[in-house]
């Protein structure tokens, strides 16, 4: 079952067309990997796809609710803010700097959601997040503020935080692309652990090798557009297409 | 030059600073001819103190505490709505806020208290539904017309230095608000607000200086403050620079005092994060709601 579709997506700043009809699905439980090279439109894909952008062609569906609109027929209604943020509580995202709210602690960091926007009794929402916290191996720095951690363990708890929404699918935008190399693995891992564990994922990467290992199946994107789509392995060495060719040659 | 060499077996000559002797002397011969003059002057130096602790000029400084005290927090208010306005997604809201701002800034406060103070003359009865039914003299009292004069100027001040505290907050942690679905208002209250404090707080320390002094304008609609409570005893028996010099003392010693309370907060802020500085404050005020 198709877990979110993506319909022939326009987007454009301006004059500049981002993305020129990008459309594809996303089986539930499957690691969708995203690679193309930078500015082919991958970080305001996944941006659509929680409305932190609106898109000005297409669709997107998130299970059965079309993301950012109710349709009636071939109107398009634009939601309300309530609605929006129902839909976006749904949808885990993890950002390639982190994000984490640099005024609260790990642990406040993953209770927010769900206190705030599910109305979770706190007692509740901190033994949940304890576990997240342990999930992901940061259980031991429950009570430290972000500016107190490596980037892996930011990168950790932002992905704890995202869990904590209990979401359909989980959004990674160059999720270690801001770390030291010797951070990047533990990062990997837990996202490891995580498809491991069925959820649905989108992960936008430079890491050729989670895409390979990790990945159900990988996009190669590029001007906007999809280029490839298929198997991690058929696409990275099996593309007979010029642009797919060179992107692979250059970062292999 | 030989490895490993050290000054260890030299003289280091530090270099003179002639300019400093110069600017010294020039000092002491400033101050000094300032000194022969005072002394020259026919100032009745023992009769400050007398001034200074005189229950007119005590009470003024209670009138001018409670007008500075008033005019920030009412502008402190008004600026965060308004800051906040400002960022409003709501054109109308936001527009309405860029007016408000371009209006109050353009007053002069004086002129402002001015109109409040007279408001009389135009608009004879006020009527606040279900609350209030009276003459408008009656509300517009002199501590009224100076608080609101000098609040509402404070106030498109105040919402600048916020709006520059809102805007200093990292772009990224909003998205991710917004990701994990906070709705605009949680975001701007647990998100945005907490975190501009430590940009927001010296200068708002600064304008509360600034207001200490500023409100001696009150003077015009003779509000008890230290300026018209001065005037008050110098109209009277013409010794103006004596009981001028026991307000300038007064007024020293507070903007003094807050100088050194603002010194305390500011290093405060600086050995804690911002946030977490403000929420160690909010707890102290509001225990369990924060
Ligand atoms: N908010 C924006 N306003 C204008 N142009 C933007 C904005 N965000 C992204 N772009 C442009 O859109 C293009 C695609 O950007 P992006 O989606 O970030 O690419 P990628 O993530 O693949 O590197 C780039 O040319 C970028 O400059
Ligand atoms: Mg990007």
């Amino acid at each position: 079952m198709d877990l979110v579709r993506i319909e022939d997506v326009h987007k454009s700043y301006g004059h500049l067309e981002v993305l020129k009809g990008v459309s594809f699905s996303v089986a539930k439980g499957d690691v969708q990997c995203i690679v193309g090279p930078s500015g082919s439109g991958k970080s305001t894909l996944l941006r659509c796809i929680n409305h932190l952008e609106t898109i000005n062609r297409g669709r997107i569906w998130v299970e059965d609710d079309l993301i950012g609109y109710r349709q009636n027929g071939r109107i398009l209604h634009e939601m309300s803010d309530s609605e929006l943020c129902h839909q976006r509580s749904q949808i885990g995202m993890v950002f390639q700097s982190f994000n984490l709210f640099a005024h609260r602690t790990s642990l406040e960091n993953v209770i927010e959601g769900p206190i705030q926007v599910r109305s979770t009794p706190k007692t509740q929402a901190i033994e949940k997040a304890r576990a997240l916290l342990a999930q992901v191996g940061m259980d031991r720095f429950e009570n430290y503020y972000p500016r107190q951690l490596s980037g892996g363990q930011q990168q950790r708890v932002a992905i704890a935080r995202a869990l904590a929404m209990e979401p359909k699918v989980v959004l990674f935008d160059e999720p270690t692309s801001a770390l030291d190399p010797e951070r990047v693995g533990e990062v990997l891992d837990v996202m490891c652990e995580l498809a491991k564990t069925g959820m649905t994922m989108i992960v936008v990467t430079h890491e050729i090798g989670f895409a390979r290992e990790v990945g159900s199946t990988l996009i190669f994107m590029d001007q906007g557009v999809v280029v490839e789509k298929g198997k991690p392995r058929d696409v990275i060495e099996r593309s007979n297409n010029e642009r797919a060719q060179a992107f692979f040659s250059k970062i292999l | 030059m030989p490895e490993n060499s050290t000054h260890q077996d030299f003289e280091i000559r530090p270099l003179p600073h002639y300019e400093r002797w110069i600017s010294a002397l020039l000092l002491v011969a400033v101050l000094g001819g300032f000194v022969y003059v005072l002394a020259g002057a026919q100032i009745k130096w023992s009769t400050i103190p007398q001034y200074a602790t005189s229950t007119i000029i005590l009470s003024g400084i209670g009138g001018t505490m409670y007008l500075t005290i008033g005019s920030m927090a009412l502008g402190l208010l008004l600026g965060l709505i308004v800051a906040i306005a400002r960022g409003s997604q709501n054109s109308v809201v936001s527009n309405a806020a860029a007016a408000y701002v371009w209006l109050f800034r353009g007053i002069p406060a004086l002129v402002l208290v001015l109109l409040w103070f007279n408001i009389a003359l135009v608009v004879p009865n006020v009527w606040i539904p279900f609350i209030f039914y009276g003459s408008t003299n009656d509300i517009v009292t002199p501590f009224v017309a100076a608080l609101l004069g000098l609040a509402l100027t404070e106030s498109a001040f105040m919402s600048e230095i916020v709006r520059a505290g809102i805007i200093s907050v990292d772009p990224g942690q909003i998205e991710a608000a917004k990701s994990i679905g906070l709705s605009p208002w949680k975001i701007t209250k647990r998100v945005i607000l907490p975190q501009t404090l430590k940009v927001v707080i010296p200068p708002t320390g600064n304008e509360f200086i600034a207001m200490l002094k500023y409100s001696s304008i009150a003077y015009v609609v003779a509000y008890q403050e230290l300026a018209s409570q001065s005037a008050k005893i110098y109209t009277q028996n013409l010794q103006v620079i004596e009981v001028l010099l026991a307000a300038t003392i007064w007024y020293v010693a507070l903007t003094t005092i807050f100088s050194i309370l603002q010194h305390w907060i500011e290093k405060a802020l600086r050995d804690t994060s911002g946030g977490s500085f403000a929420r160690k404050m909010m707890r102290n005020i509001a225990p369990g709601r924060f």
